[in-house]
């Protein structure tokens, strides 16, 4: 049986993980590959790099830093961040990412996301999309969530689908740094009108969290940062819990 | 012992190469007929499309020089469904060394298959001290129907056939080289095979 994936997510700087992160038997805790191997080594089902690094020389530095992580590494991972070109991806492909997640770039050029597609296979696209509620109406933001945009996250995650884009990343802006639980009733209605997989995002604080997701969210994978890198929730534990309740996890 | 990883420009093939290295063996990338053929073990990747994979493969007469391969040759992912007859994804004859025909997932469930299945009835050496029901990461959207030279399955909806084994080829729908330390387990039984 396909089982739903936990997916811890790592912010990057400057081929260093950002700081915040407290795992006490980390020698350096800045070393996104010595992190990264742990949490393979803990039953993570997939790992996310997030660059948020601004420097001239950040392709250079990232396509370096995926090399060494898919050298060590023997799960899958995405790298997402400031992607915008066919060309950014093919260059962290070749350097050893499954797949990439692209966020602002698609909304400003849709079209990006079938050239991706269609070079590279649908397998590798991960269209991330952060919204939050303005009305009642949940509208697509960019910029990390800080930048509205009139889409709609439905109308939006369809278009994506029908471009070519093989999963959805959604963050719930609302949820996000809450600890409150994941957008399960927008989850819920993103799992039932696509047929591509939803990663849910935004809200993990408890166990119970995740729980809800898969079942009330009907989300495929879940990601978190936070509650793993201080160990609040240690992902051992969180997927035994998850199993007991009737959960398809792999442990 | 020389291993030969077909490059016909396919996506992610790093991953296959850092594997092999991690088991302490090293690879070639390559499209050269000569080395392939040299080669003790020859992997055939595949990310991305059918249709044009196929094409890139016929461009460089990888086609013909594939199936005529005599040492034990890996297929992984899109490069095992090219092994087969036909890909009804971009309505593509095969290589035709496994007859039978790779079809759409056509069910409720989400497509593509994205995630750790299990794996289960498996055969042969290539899942030596691999255990029933093991874990392996799958993306894929069309797969190979319950078939005689299954030597593992999977279940999505339907059971269907997750490795496929004739004379020296053998073809895995999973990626060994991202399925943690089984799957390199996996990877390191097919180097061994005798």
């Amino acid at each position: 049986m396909l089982t739903k994936r936990i997916i811890p997510c790592l912010d990057i700087k400057n081929g260093r993980t950002v700081k915040g992160i407290n795992f006490v038997e980390l020698r350096d805790a800045g070393d996104p590959i010595e992190l990264a191997k742990i949490y393979a080594e803990n039953y993570a089902d997939e790992l996310v790099f997030l660059d948020i690094s601004a420097t001239e020389e950040r392709r250079k530095t990232l396509a370096q830093l995926v090399e060494d992580i898919a050298k060590h590494i023997n799960i899958p991972f995405t790298v997402g961040g400031g992607i915008a070109s066919v060309e950014d991806v093919a260059l962290l492909l070749k350097s050893g990412a499954d797949k990439v997640s692209i966020n602002s770039a698609a909304v400003k050029n849709p079209q990006l996301i079938s050239e991706i597609a269609k070079r590279f296979g649908s397998q590798c696209v991960v269209v991330a999309i952060d919204a939050k509620q303005i009305n009642g109406l949940w509208k697509v933001h960019l910029v990390g969530g800080k930048q509205p945009t009139e889409l709609d996250l439905f109308e939006w995650a369809k278009k994506v689908q029908e471009l070519g884009a093989g999963e959805i990343l959604f963050t719930s802006m609302d949820n996000d740094g809450t600890k409150k639980g994941f957008a399960n009733e927008a989850l819920a209605r993103l799992s039932h009108e696509l047929h591509i997989p939803i990663i849910a995002s935004g809200g993990a604080g408890t166990i119970q969290h995740f729980e809800d997701t898969f079942k009330l969210g009907k989300a495929d994978a879940a990601l978190a940062a936070s509650v793993f890198h201080f160990k609040e929730i240690e992902i051992p534990d969180l997927k035994q819990e998850l199993k007991s309740k009737g959960i398809a996890i792999r442990i | 012992m020389k291993i030969a990883i077909i490059d016909y420009g396919a996506g992610n093939v790093k991953s296959i190469e850092f594997a092999l290295q991690r088991l302490g063996y090293s690879s070639e990338l390559t499209s050269n007929a000569d080395t392939v053929k040299a080669a003790d073990r020859v992997i055939f990747p595949g990310v991305g499309e059918a249709s044009s994979a196929m094409k890139m493969l016929k461009s460089t007469g990888l086609d013909r020089l594939i199936p005529a391969l005599e040492q034990p040759v890996l297929g992984i992912c899109l490069g095992m469904q090219l092994m087969c007859n036909y890909c009804e994804e971009g309505d593509t004859k095969g290589l035709n060394i496994f007859d039978v025909k790779v079809v759409k997932f056509n069910n409720q469930l989400k497509v593509p298959q994205v995630g750790w299945n299990t794996i289960f009835d498996l055969k042969t050496d290539l899942f030596n001290g691999i255990e029933e029901n093991a874990y392996m990461y799958l993306v894929h959207s069309f797969y190979v129907p319950a078939y005689r030279d299954s030597i593992a399955n999977s279940s999505y909806g339907v059971n269907y056939s997750v490795a496929l084994h004739k004379n020296n080829f053998y073809g895995v729908q999973f990626h060994p080289e991202k399925s943690g330390e089984i799957g390199e387990q996996i990877l390191k039984n097919f180097i061994e095979i005798r």
